[in-house]
């Protein structure tokens, strides 16, 4: 019998779950490191060389040195954890969150500022909501794209 | 006899704490926020506790992926505000009260709840944001806090339904507590909010206030929503809200007592990416 995992037909979302947190572990505990100021300097000062000191794949490495946040949480990131490295760099957890969307910081503080974005299409993959695979990137990026 | 006497619900957004220690609360954009508050910090200084227990979720902080304790209570003297890679806020530190959570740990865990002991702990703004949104900016917080974190970052999360019972659990253990003290519990996190992904920002109004509601007057259905209905309907990090139901679980109607008044209620969208939801229930 597998595993109950309802949450797989949300589009959009990458739930945190304990195979995702096997495959991030060494990514996610690099992110920790980042608690620490001395190490935000170190990881600042040479990022390849900071990242090279811990066993992640070079596809996770690249992930971080990109600031790809999905492509961070599609290898075992959680937010929570990637946040860190974000701070590092100045970033606030707004403008973090809306790297994902693919829209522009003022995009998606415009959206939070008129509520936010709207479940309609959005609760299950295969609806016709703005989160939908089809859909991104959002904002200017995806009108330039099609 | 120590009892329960309110519960506080508040959400715990970071940039709320970012605000207040940046001195940008009278701005347009968060005034807003503050406003909502402002009842709050009249009903703390009339109604002060004398022990606040706190339930909140531990943001990859004090726990990394190294341990992750389902429930933990924070036994300890006192709780440092933790670098979580701005600095540590410029808050208070927290002084527990580790004579009333050892009683609670052991009365808990004696009723099948299987707590951590934590003896040791750096607690993040999941802890601090609510306390300074209800005592706002002094020297010292007024009076000491049990933290309680909650995993609600790696599923699978406990359910709602366990949380509420839990709440009911923790209100027998401070009723056996013999010292006479007016504790409060706090629940934080929520409302809607998805940090993460192509569906970030999400915010479900509608849910979130029907939500509200039936955490008022039905928390025993409330407790029955399974996880997948927070995911899908208030976003990834919207089920932070199952911890709500602990403090809720702890209110004397659960128990058969009376209705709980309803001292205040708000709601604003938007705090960064999430929707700002608090209550004050008082048990009558």
């Amino acid at each position: 019998m597998g595993l109950d995992k309802p949450y797989k037909d949300i589009p959009g979302t990458i739930i945190f779950d304990a195979e995702q947190s096997r495959k991030g572990y060494h990514l996610n505990q690099f992110c920790m490191s980042l608690m620490k100021a001395e190490n935000r300097e170190r990881f600042k000062a040479d990022q390849r060389a900071y990242l090279d000191q811990w066993p992640m794949t070079e596809e996770q490495k690249q992930a971080v040195l990109d600031m790809d946040l999905n492509r961070a949480m599609a290898l075992g990131g959680n937010i929570y954890f990637l946040a860190k490295i974000g701070a590092t760099h100045g970033k606030s957890f707004q403008q973090m969150a809306g790297s994902m969307t693919g829209m522009n910081e003022d995009e998606y503080r415009a959206m939070m500022i008129n509520g936010g974005r709207s479940i309609e299409g959005n609760r299950r993959i295969g609806e016709d909501g703005d989160a939908q695979a089809r859909h991104q990137p959002q904002g200017q990026a995806g009108r330039k794209a099609s | 006899m120590a009892r329960i006497t309110a519960s506080v619900y508040t959400s715990h957004v970071p940039a709320i704490g970012a605000a207040i220690d940046l001195g940008k609360t009278g701005e347009p954009y968060w005034q807003p926020v503050f406003k909502g508050y402002e009842f709050s910090k009249q009903w703390i200084r009339q109604n002060r506790p004398d022990v606040i227990f706190l339930v909140y979720n531990d943001h990859a902080t004090a726990f990394s992926l190294d341990m992750i304790p389902t429930f933990a209570i924070g036994t300890a003297a006192e709780f440092i505000p933790a670098d979580e890679g701005f600095g540590p806020r410029p808050v208070p530190k927290v002084i527990g009260h580790p004579e009333l959570a050892s009683h609670i740990a052991h009365s808990v865990i004696q009723q099948d709840f299987d707590l951590t002991i934590v003896n040791k702990m750096e607690v993040d703004h999941g802890l601090t944001v609510p306390m300074s949104l209800m005592f706002g900016e002094p020297v010292a917080w007024p009076c000491p806090v049990i933290p309680f974190a909650v995993n609600v970052v790696q599923y699978p999360v406990p359910s709602g339904q366990r949380c509420f019972n839990l709440g009911q659990a923790i209100r027998k253990a401070v009723a056996s507590y013999d010292e006479d003290l007016n504790v409060q519990i706090w629940g934080t996190g929520g409302m809607s909010h998805q940090l993460q992904g192509p569906r970030a920002g999400l915010i479900n109004r509608e849910w979130d206030n029907a939500w509200l509601d039936q955490l008022i007057t039905d928390p025993a259905a409330a407790a029955k929503l399974p996880h997948i209905d927070y995911v899908r309907e208030a976003g990834s990090e919207g089920v932070e809200l199952v911890m709500w139901l602990i403090a809720r679980g702890a209110m004397a109607d659960v128990a058969g007592g009376k209705p709980p008044r309803v001292a205040h209620r708000f709601y604003h969208v938007p705090a960064s990416n999430t929707a700002v939801g608090h209550l004050i229930l008082e048990n009558q």
